[in-house]
């Protein structure tokens, strides 16, 4: 379903994504993992062309988004749901109507049917009785809940998760990952989760793909990436700064 | 000297190309603005942001601005003993010039810093990447309602301006130095004429465009920290203050 071919991209001449080719599978999550900084947020932005690539192409459905007009690249978007990393909830607005809002923005689906779609999936992740507080009231747990429901409201086949855990602690961690593999048994839908949690996030994996030094370096089921013989796979399991990944 | 040559060079390349990206902005936002859907409850509320919000500050500059009009045009006028004439004096040069700068100026400081530092902060937390990733163009969801909302509101503070200033001049004038209430108006009836108006009228439009214009691409353009939220909403300031008055001597050269 989408496939990144020869992806090369450089910030101020600093090359991030040195030639990144991956495919990820339909109906399953891939997580990528990676050493801080080391381009993984940048690879998923790609994903639905948030950022646009130096080189190389990225193919949704067989499309290559990276040469499309606006219009066509937002049809093609309406297939994603993002979490982003601080969830980038709407400060405007509250919980319910950032829930609500690609609904309202995207659709001509009646309010009643809005009010029903968006209290479900607020219940679905925990925030049933949130819906009227603003982004500022919620604790960051509480905000990425939020920003998944809303990344789940359109029933997307392809969501990205932008280090969905980052910064909670282990037991939040954990719930987070649990409420992403429940919604993805429920809905079908292809994740792509950027995150250095590891092994928890091996736990809700079909695929872990490990980016180091530009290039996809392991792409392979949990169980069988954590016995690779890639010795950079294993310095990074193991936190080791001795390698072939460059640290500092 | 080669160096030096393409440094000045590279810099002038990166201004004219950074020219570029502003006016394709103001483009895109003016085109999205005409493309369904309205926005409308976005346009009424920025109406109540750059307006009403910004209605006490420029009412306030605009009465102290009139009354400083009265001492000093009476001052200068009484040398010829054409105190009479005070009324068309203030009226002229509010209606013509500090009415719609001098409002421009208040709500640049107003509303326009909080435009670039509402929508900076908005770049750096991801929310206009979050807009775009839900396919819904952040352009225009966030910059052509304000546009709209501000050539709807710039006039009318305008308007408020300059009849705030005209009470205040006539309250100095008339009540403290004594000039004659009917000479005070028969000689702003005698000397106004329609494109007094009109001129006041184009200059706070197009003000109201250059103020959204500048402060929405600043903030949208910011980089994604807590500087670059600063920095986008100082340089939105100056520029928007530097542009007013450059635009300002453009449009009375043509329209005098």
């Amino acid at each position: 379903m989408i496939h990144v071919a020869n992806l090369h991209k450089s910030f101020r001449g600093q090359q991030v994504l040195k030639g990144v080719n991956l495919e990820f599978a339909s109906g399953k999550i891939t997580t990528i993992v990676g050493t801080s900084g080391c381009g993984k947020t940048v690879l998923l932005k790609h994903l639905n062309a948030l950022y646009l690539p130096d080189g190389g192409a990225v193919f949704v459905d067989g499309v290559d988004i990276t040469k499309l007009s606006q219009d066509e690249l937002y049809r093609i978007r309406s297939k994603f749901g993002v979490l982003f990393q601080g969830a980038a909830l709407l400060d405007s607005l509250t919980v319910f109507d950032n829930v609500a809002f690609p609904m309202r923005e995207k659709t001509k689906t009646s309010e009643a049917d809005i009010k029903t779609k968006v209290s479900g999936r607020l219940e679905q992740v925990g925030l049933g009785a949130m819906g009227g507080k603003f982004p500022a009231e919620l604790s960051g747990g509480m905000k990425k809940r939020a920003g998944l429901a809303r990344a789940l409201i359109m029933d997307p086949e392809i969501v990205l998760f932008d280090e969905p855990t980052t910064g909670l602690d282990p037991v939040l961690a954990t719930s987070i990952h649990q409420l992403i593999a429940r919604t993805q048994e429920v809905f079908g839908f292809t994740g792509v989760v950027v995150s250095h949690t590891i092994p928890q996030v091996f736990e809700i994996s079909d695929y872990v793909a490990m980016l180091a030094n530009g290039v996809i370096e392991e792409v392979s089921p949990p169980e069988v990436f954590c016995a690779s013989p890639n010795p950079a796979v294993q310095q990074f399991i193991h936190g080791k700064t001795e390698g072939p990944i460059h640290v500092l | 000297m080669i160096s030096f040559l393409g440094r000045t060079g590279r810099l002038a390349l990166d201004q004219v190309a950074g020219m570029g990206r502003m006016f394709s902005f103001l483009m895109s936002a003016i085109f999205l603005a005409f493309r369904p859907p309205a926005k409308i409850h976005l346009i009424i509320y920025h109406i109540k942001t750059i307006g009403v919000d910004s209605l006490s500050v420029v009412a306030l500059s605009g009465f102290f601005t009139g009354m400083v009009m009265g001492f000093q045009g009476y001052y200068s006028l009484r040398k010829f003993n054409a105190e009479s004439w005070l009324g068309s004096v203030t009226a002229l040069g509010l209606l013509r010039e500090l009415g719609p700068v001098l409002s421009a100026f208040m709500v640049t400081g107003r509303t326009g810093s909080a435009m670039a530092a509402e929508l900076g902060t908005m770049r750096a937390t991801e929310q206009i990447d979050a807009l775009d990733s839900m396919a819904i163009n952040p352009i225009k969801y966030l910059v052509s309602p304000r546009i709209i909302a501000s050539l709807l509101a710039m006039p009318l503070l305008t308007a408020i301006f300059d009849v705030i200033g005209i009470f205040g001049s006539y309250l100095v004038g008339v009540t403290l130095l004594g000039v004659s209430s009917g000479s005070f108006f028969a000689g702003m009836e005698n000397s106004l004429v329609f494109h007094d108006v009109y001129s006041g009228f184009i200059k706070s439009l197009s003000f109201g465009l250059i103020i959204t214009w500048i402060c929405c691409y600043k903030g949208f353009h910011a980089p994604p920290m807590a500087t670059g939220v600063s920095q986008a909403t100082t340089e939105s300031v100056v520029l928007s203050f530097v542009m007013i008055l450059v635009w300002d001597y453009f449009l009375t050269s043509i329209m005098l």
